[in-house]
């Protein structure tokens, strides 16, 4: 068999951004994934948000199969008496439909701030957690160049930074909006993917990350690939395989192979040993730690600090055949159409998740692939992120059951009729996505995204410089900063730092 | 007499406080772990030498007990303390050392292989969290037992003859050995172990049969000259016998608030228990980094001129530059030398013209001494009975 210096473990965006740096860089790579193809987490994924430029001019995807259908999506955010608001360009750049004045100026002034904001933090990104340790031999000169920005922003600016940094997104909102829909359609945004509510502490922050990420050089821009978000995921496969990346799907990891206190290699879920000096996990830091490496490994301290880390998910995945297009009121049917009603009914949507509970009206992001390309046998499809689900319910069957219907309900709510349409339905809870993709808890980010688990603090204090608390042994999942979304950044910057440690 | 209400006398009672109050003649208490201990029964130079010339008995009830056991027993316990836990034969008992993850000690404490799969650990502070915490992913109980076991030191050269008198058989039983033996309805363990670097045994049963035993040895010692004693005297023989405690020469990691005072086994001269090829231990990495970089900071015994304790002095090069301090000191009736533990920047381990300033206090006058410190080997009294098996008949 042939043999390797380096495994790669899960073949999501992040693996395949990793394996595809190592190889170009001369390694010679084995992507193990789990699952039949690869692609990882874009199977569940809409939209690009933060795809790293970085990856996608070094992996060259547009060669590799990647056409953009959209790289500025609009947003309908639903009103139930078809009073729609439509966002249009980066971040509703533009608004139409039923907005006070009052609050058209101040969003202008709002969208403009955040971004600008976002902006200034976006260069961190793309580097390693600055340390906080003494002497760490932090990279001053590009840190000092973010606190530069920051600062040039004017005294103003920087004060304003300062105090919303650290506030929450119900306030934030309130502050300067009345709009009930506008506001809703950003709190649902702000909080995607978290654990938390729009009034939830410190839940400004991750909106920021969220932010600072683009779509073909635009800001803010959401993108919609040419056959969806599985079509970006097969491309980065297409890349690593083009460099040299050898993938092995349906090949399970079992066990990091930890001999003499190093990594040797990698156990599979059939028993097969496959030798390595070096292995690269992307997959949950949590994950990796506690069950592929093991306890017995680790100093006890950081078993714990693992064991403790958050990773709860509140997103649902809903799937749909429908017999026939749906009428959502008028709404285009190719805008990303949303179901959140007010600010309230975001934070409302959390509460029961808060104890275990399904909400009676969860918010719903909704993509409708079959209005851009048409779809085989003249069925439909819809897709829905729906917000929140419990990820820990006192039983499972119930709660998927319970958060099917009340997805259903909101749809009928906002497209009277469409439920005599569907011809088949399947939702994903968060624990559904655990069994199927890994994320623990089904957690968007792999590991919360919240402020006490960023930067030097995530995945893990001690761990944020993708190194492994065992000699040859990487993190490289979005479990690693800056976290999630289909963007390959944690994988690429745990590339970049193996080649720093070299 | 008005009768005082829990919260007033917070302070817990072992088992044996109906005998350990009648002795206590000086009313002397101190709080160790929560529980009243005597701090010294009658008088501190007698009860030192009972310790080295014929018994003495200490109650260790407030010593931290925990119950290991389990399949991964050993392997739990390879990972948690320093030592080689698998090498620890059953009926075995050694003294060991547990770190955080950066290498920075929690405690120490001797550790009793029970059985092939059970084993006790007893130490000064109480850690069940980190132990609990550190049994993640092994398949091991760990139980808090400190009261459910009654432990009785006995320590002396005539220690081993008032066990004899008393019908215990421990003629074969060697250092660091224990044995089990049948007391009253009930059992008793007796390990060859000690805090005096004397001859001696720690005597371990149920709380019901504390005043029992204590009588039964009391009974058996009558003419070799056993008595209780208390903390204080207990200090000055383990001084003698160079043993380190715990939150007196170092601040256990998990309660120091000074990053520089915190302390890694090598800093303590601990080094000797870290197994080095037994595989991953919590804070093996951290400490295999200190032993390639070196340690700032090095703990040693010294001989100091004069005749004044040095207890907490402050170490000094060439009289001038502060290179440590003393955490703790006696004058050894012994030895009759003056001496100490120290931790003391490694740099100045050579020990030349190292100085500690010593403040006398003399009918309320403090006299502020220099005296010379001399850095010596530990255990300053390492007397040969302490090994004879059998033990002598004293
Ligand atoms: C419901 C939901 C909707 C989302 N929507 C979006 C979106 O619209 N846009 C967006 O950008 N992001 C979205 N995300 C987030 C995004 O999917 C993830 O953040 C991203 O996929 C993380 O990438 P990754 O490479 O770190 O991990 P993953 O994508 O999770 O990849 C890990 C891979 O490892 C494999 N694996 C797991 N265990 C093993 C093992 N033991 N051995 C071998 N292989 C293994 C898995 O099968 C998987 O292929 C969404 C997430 C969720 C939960």
């Amino acid at each position: 068999m042939q043999s390797f210096d380096t495994i790669v473990i899960g073949a999501g965006p992040n693996g395949l951004a990793a394996a595809q740096r190592l190889a170009s860089k001369g390694a010679k790579v084995l992507v193990l994934e789990a699952s039949g193809a690869p692609g990882g987490g874009a199977g569940l994924a809409h939209l690009s948000y933060n795809l790293d430029p970085r990856v996608a001019k070094s992996m060259a995807l547009a060669q590799h199969g990647l056409v953009w259908q959209q790289t500025n999506l609009a947003t309908t955010a639903l009103g139930t008496d078809g009073k729609h608001l439509r966002m249009q360009g980066a971040l509703g750049a533009t608004l139409s439909g039923d907005v006070p004045e009052k609050d058209r100026a101040a969003w202008a002034a709002l969208r403009t701030r955040l971004l600008r904001f976002a902006a200034v933090l976006a260069p961190l990104n793309q580097m390693s957690p600055p340390r906080i340790a003494k002497d760490a031999g932090n990279p001053m000169l590009r840190l000092g160049m973010i606190a530069l920005k920051a600062r040039m922003m004017g005294a103003r600016e920087f004060r304003e930074l300062g105090r919303i940094i650290l506030t929450n997104v119900h306030d934030l909102l309130d502050d300067e909006l009345s709009a009930p829909l506008l506001k809703g359609a950003l709190a649902f945004d702000a909080t995607l993917g978290g654990w938390l509510g729009p009034r939830s502490p410190n839940s400004v922050l991750p909106w920021l990350v969220r932010l600072s990420g683009q779509t073909a050089g635009v800001q803010g821009a959401l993108g919609l690939p040419k056959g969806g978000m599985p079509a970006l995921g097969a491309a980065m496969a297409k890349s690593a395989e083009a460099a040299g990346v050898t993938l092995h799907c349906n090949a399970r990891a079992a066990r990091i192979i930890v001999e003499d206190e190093r990594v040797a290699g990698v156990t599979l879920a059939d028993g097969e040993e496959i030798r390595a000096r070096r292995v690269v996990s992307a997959i949950a830091p949590k994950t990796t730690l506690l069950n592929l490496v093991g306890p017995r490994h680790l100093d006890a301290g950081l078993t714990t600090r693992a064991r403790h880390q958050k990773s709860r998910g509140g997103a649902a995945k809903l799937s749909l055949i429908l017999r026939a297009l749906p009428d959502f009121r008028g709404a285009d049917l190719t805008d990303r159409l949303l179901i959140a009603g007010s600010e309230h009914d975001v934070e409302r949507a959390f509460n029961p998740v808060k104890y275990g509970r399904v909400p009676e009206k969860p918010g719903m992001e909704i993509m409708i692939p079959t209005a851009h390309e048409p779809g085989t046998g003249g069925m439909h499809r819809l897709t829905a992120v729906a917000q929140f689900a419990p990820h820990a319910p006192a039983d499972r069957d119930t709660a998927r059951a319970a958060m099917l219907a009340a997805c259903m309900a909101q749809l009928e709510a906002h497209a009277p009729g469409i439920s005599a349409m569907v011809q088949s339905a399947e939702i994903l809870m968060p624990y559904d996505i655990e069994d199927q993709y890994g994320l623990p808890g089904g957690q968007w980010h792999a590991g919360e995204l919240s402020v006490e688990q960023m930067l030097f603090l995530r995945p893990l204090p001690g761990l944020a410089q993708y190194q492994g608390p065992i000699p040859g042994l990487w993190l490289a999942s979005a479990g690693c900063h800056p976290g999630g979304g289909v963007s390959g950044t944690p994988g690429w910057n745990a590339a970049l730092a193996m080649e720093a440690a070299q | 007499m008005t009768t005082l209400r829990h919260f007033e006398t917070p302070l817990l009672k072992t088992s044996f406080h109906p005998r350990t109050e009648a002795a206590n003649k000086l009313w002397s208490w101190g709080n160790w772990g929560g529980y009243t201990t005597a701090l010294t029964f009658e008088d501190l130079s007698m009860e030192h030498s009972a310790i080295r010339n014929t018994a003495t008995v200490y109650d260790l009830c407030p010593m931290i007990k925990y119950r290991v056991e389990g399949p991964d027993a050993t392997a739990y316990l390879n990972r948690l303390t320093i030592r080689n836990a698998a090498k620890l034969s059953v009926g075995g008992v050694h003294y060991t050392a547990w770190v955080n993850d950066a290498g920075h000690l929690l405690d120490d404490g001797t550790l009793f292989r029970l059985a092939q799969d059970r084993y006790r650990i007893c130490c000064q502070e109480r850690h069940l969290n980190w132990l609990l915490d550190s049994g993640h992913g092994f398949d091991v109980t760990i139980t808090e037992e400190t009261e459910e076991i009654a432990a009785l030191s006995l320590q002396g050269p005539t220690s081993a003859e008032i066990l004899r008198l008393g019908g215990f058989g421990i003629d074969g039983l060697k250092p660091y050995r224990m044995a089990e033996f049948a007391l009253g309805d009930g059992w008793l363990m007796i390990s060859r172990t000690g805090f005096t670097g004397d001859l001696g045994y720690e005597l371990w049963t149920t709380p019901d049969q504390a005043l029992a035993l204590w009588d039964r040895l009391f009974a058996a010692g009558a003419l070799h000259g056993l008595r209780p004693i208390g903390s204080d005297a207990l200090n000055i023989a383990r001084l003698e016998a160079g043993f380190v405690i715990t939150g007196l020469d170092f601040t256990p990691a998990d309660t120091c608030l000074r990053e520089d005072r915190l302390r890694s086994p090598l800093e303590l001269g601990l080094g000797w228990l870290i197994d080095w090829d037994k595989g991953h231990f919590t804070g093996k990495a951290a400490l295999h980094k200190q032993r390639a970089t070196g340690t700032k900071w090095s703990f040693v015994g010294l001989e100091i001129d004069g005749n004044i304790s040095a207890e907490g002095a402050i170490l000094y090069h060439d009289r001038k530059h502060e290179i440590g301090v003393i955490t703790g000191a006696c004058w050894s009736p012994i030895l009759k030398k003056n001496i100490a533990l120290a931790q003391i920047l490694t740099k100045h381990l050579a020990g030349v013209n190292i100085w500690t300033e010593i403040y006398a206090l003399r009918e309320l006058h403090y006299e502020k001494l220099m005296m010379v410190a001399r850095v010596v080997d530990r255990p300053f009294f390492n007397p040969d009975r302490r090994r004879a098996t059998p033990p002598g008949r004293f």
